[in-house]
């Protein structure tokens, strides 16, 4: 802990933010602090009235220093959404069609600089071809309610794009084994915990 | 679970940010029009409902860590068993089915690369199948909230 807790400036359960002398840099939190903000932010913020009070609380720190530390992490875009994740397919987008395409190297950029710029379109990532069993290098993600209204958008997009001389590939999901947030401060594998 | 408006206004408002002050919900209250409690009522009805799948931060894959798309080409009928076996693992956030050869599809991500290779050779060695290793070369575009189209609200007669 960076920070001497020498004086209770709000009453209550909850830990208070310390006054911090004027001019002096607020105190960083330790890396430790910093693994176990990131595992609370990946699980979930609480659902009551400070969460970030809360949460300081947990780390024995101040509110200041957490939102301080959540700010810079957005502004190093370490962190690039905070807010509500939500299961779409519970909100009726139950259409989620994984788009795979075999792009020219040289047309890369152009073309998915056009795919991405398409609403329809979530995600676009350039990925690596595995040879012989695995051909395609950009992957577009499309979600919709229903397969055929996804299908008609991808012929849309193809149409408009002039892409139909490009193969490729769409990959329906049929079944969501795990959905989750990712937990990249999870230092163990599965097996360790054997 | 019919969602209420305020639900929907929620979910469309916070998917893109969500205020880093001190009393966040007494923000959002404010701009929808509605009081602290009830939009801690509502968000707790989501979680319930298992619509709101958390209120937190979505980390930069590559500046976060490591991370991945794999895929395994698994016999029809070990699809659950091997589905299985990868969702033990932690480190495991995405797992679909999908029509194709290659009928599974997660996301491993990990702390450091070191431990994601070691995620991908245990899978190896529990399923008896290679893994297709698919890195992020390049994102174009990385929008994981959208708008959601909410059926219209229905027509409210106002009888004075």
């Amino acid at each position: 802990m960076m920070q001497a807790n020498l004086t209770e400036t709000q009453p209550g359960p909850v830990q208070s933010t310390l006054p911090m002398p004027p001019g002096a840099p607020e105190a960083s939190l330790t890396q430790e602090q910093q693994r176990q903000l990131r595992v609370y932010l990946e699980q979930g913020l609480p659902l009551s009235p400070h969460p970030y009070r809360e949460i300081a609380a947990r780390l024995a720190t101040g509110e200041a220093q957490i939102m301080t530390q959540i700010k810079q992490w957005q502004e190093q875009s370490l962190i690039r959404r905070l807010g509500l994740v939500v299961k779409h397919r519970q909100l009726g987008y139950r259409a989620n069609a994984m788009v795979v395409w075999d792009i020219k190297d040289t047309d890369m950029e152009h073309i998915a600089g056009q795919l991405a710029a398409r609403p329809e379109v979530s995600l676009c990532y350039q990925r690596p071809r595995r040879l012989p069993h695995w051909h395609y290098n950009l992957f577009c993600m499309i979600h919709g309610k229903d397969r055929s209204a996804v299908l008609e958008q991808i012929n849309l997009l193809t149409r408009e794009l002039a892409l139909e001389h490009v193969n490729k590939d769409v990959l329906f999901s049929y079944k969501a084994f795990k959905q989750q947030g990712a937990r990249y401060s999870q230092r163990k594998t599965a097996d360790d915990r054997a | 679970m019919n969602l209420s408006l305020l639900q929907q206004q929620l979910i469309n408002r916070c998917q893109r940010g969500f205020p880093l002050e001190s009393s966040p919900y007494a923000r959002l209250a404010e701009e929808l029009g509605s009081t602290e409690a009830e939009v801690l009522a509502a968000l707790k009805e989501l979680e319930q409902a298992d619509i709101l799948s958390r209120l937190g931060a979505v980390f930069d894959h590559k500046k976060a860590g490591a991370s991945t798309l794999a895929a395994l080409a698994v016999p029809e009928a070990d699809l659950d068993y091997v589905a299985g076996i990868i969702n033990n693992f932690d480190q495991v956030n995405h797992n679909y089915a999908r029509e194709h050869d290659y009928n599974l599809w997660f996301v491993v991500t990990a702390a450091d690369d070191f431990t994601l290779n070691r995620v991908l050779t245990r899978i190896e060695e529990l399923t008896g199948l290679e893994v297709l290793v698919l890195p992020m070369e390049k994102a174009f575009h990385i929008d994981l909230s959208f708008q959601i189209d909410f059926e219209p609200a229905p027509q409210i007669t106002r009888v004075n």
